[in-house]
């Protein structure tokens, strides 16, 4: 995680047209990634749910979605303000990344209004399982809408050339998405360990009352 | 034949109850006049018939909405779902019969509010009706599942807009794209994606969501 700050800050050569706002790219596409990856990683566990039965890979769906989530939101939040630097405002409908998180966004806090509206059982287990696998459909049928939708929203169609990464550039790049994800990865054993530890404890009070 | 012989039971349930009730049927054919005429006051003179295409589809999501959410109150209400769950029957049988007595009286309502809308605002071409008609098979495939799951929940009237909205926004999308844009036909190609996926994913889900 150090490395990457260092090498994102210090080592990689500014952006010649960006200058220093394009340096939020080390973190913005990484938790970008990393989000998706956990949404990926809340279906699967899901789709072992409804697959094997066994209720452990609930709360494992859940925190992958939850951490997913999570990034989700620092993706907007980074987006945003690298929208507001790079192209003077805060938010604009042409960047279909940013649209897309959005979708994402609002369907996954639905994921979580489910969640909390059920009660706590199997049925609740096999419906949000059901709901994160709706989810990973939904992400390539938005994103595919959200390309389509630029034909009659937006008449001129936001061009810009990616980015060509140089070594360095490319270099740090790779380490901040390293960082992310193992930094996702610790966050979602210490949420699963600590959402564990809650349900033993509560086991525990039943047991003992 | 079995499979089929079941689904159309089914449908023909959910058909005659609404026969003998009318409960669903004419609140939705009331709500979508009434937000057509809402929409009116609500455009501006002079905003033309595009935005007018957009509010279409507000409606027809809403009032697609306003029917899945009394989808499953009978079976609720009267511990019919026990019933079917244990009936003889594939499970995703009853996903389908949902899905086409949803879709029949959709179609019902839209045989109104269409062409009250071309009376009112502006013409629909062939490829903004067969969009209408993609989307709505989509929307009912989605609604009827998701209706169930909010069933199961407390306050499921206010879960399942929230559940279906964003699952939405892709229909919408194609939908309008159909109205509007001059090469309606890849939208109508990716509706029918759409459909195809969302369909085939809530048929093998049902089971796990209907379930105790």
């Amino acid at each position: 995680m150090g490395l990457a700050v260092v090498l994102a800050l210090l080592v990689a050569p500014e952006d010649a047209d960006q200058g220093i706002s394009q340096r939020i790219f080390y973190l913005h596409v990484p938790v970008a990634l990393t989000a998706y990856f956990c949404f990926g990683l809340g279906a699967w566990k899901a789709l072992r749910l409804l697959s094997t039965g066994e209720q452990r890979y609930d709360l494992e769906s859940y925190v992958a979605i939850h951490q997913g989530t999570i990034f989700g939101s620092l993706t907007l939040i980074t987006g945003s303000i690298w929208a507001k630097a790079s192209w003077g405002v805060w938010w604009t409908w042409s960047s279909n990344q940013l649209v897309l998180f959005l979708v994402l966004f609002l369907f996954y806090c639905a994921y979580f209004m489910l969640r909390f509206s059920i009660e706590d059982g199997p049925r609740r287990a096999r419906s949000s399982a059901v709901y994160a696998l709706f989810g990973v459909a939904l992400i390539p049928v938005s994103f595919l809408a959200i390309r389509l939708a630029e034909d009659f929203i937006h008449p001129t169609v936001f061009t810009r050339e990616g980015p060509q990464m140089t070594g360095t550039m490319f270099l740090a790049f790779c380490v901040a998405w390293v960082a992310v994800t193992l930094l996702a990865y610790v966050l979602y054993r210490v949420e699963l360990a600590g959402k564990r530890l809650d349900i033993a404890l509560r086991e525990l009070r039943e047991a003992t009352s | 034949m079995t499979y089929v012989s079941d689904v159309v039971a089914l449908t023909r349930k959910d058909l005659r109850v609404e026969l003998r009730a009318r409960d669903t049927l004419p609140a939705m054919l009331l709500f979508v006049l009434s937000t057509l005429v809402v929409f009116h006051f609500a455009l501006p003179a002079g905003t033309g018939a595009t935005a007018a295409y957009g509010l279409l589809w507000v409606a027809i999501v809403f009032t697609a909405l306003l029917g899945l959410s009394r989808a499953w109150v009978p079976e609720a209400e009267h511990g019919v779902l026990d019933g079917l769950v244990l009936a003889p029957c594939d499970r995703s049988a009853i996903w389908l019969g949902k899905t086409l007595a949803t879709l029949a009286f959709l179609l019902a309502a839209q045989v109104v509010a269409l062409p009250a809308f071309v009376l009112f605002f502006a013409p629909l071409d062939a490829t903004a009706l067969a969009g209408v008609l993609l989307a709505d098979v989509g929307i009912c495939a989605i609604g009827s599942l998701l209706a169930a799951m909010a069933a199961a929940g407390r306050a499921r009237e206010l879960l399942l807009p929230l559940l279906v909205l964003p699952l939405a926004i892709p229909l919408v999308v194609g939908g309008v794209g159909s109205a509007v844009s001059d090469d309606g036909g890849r939208f109508l190609l990716f509706l029918l994606l759409y459909d195809g996926v969302f369909a085939v994913l809530s048929w093998a889900s049902f089971e796990y969501v209907i379930t105790e």
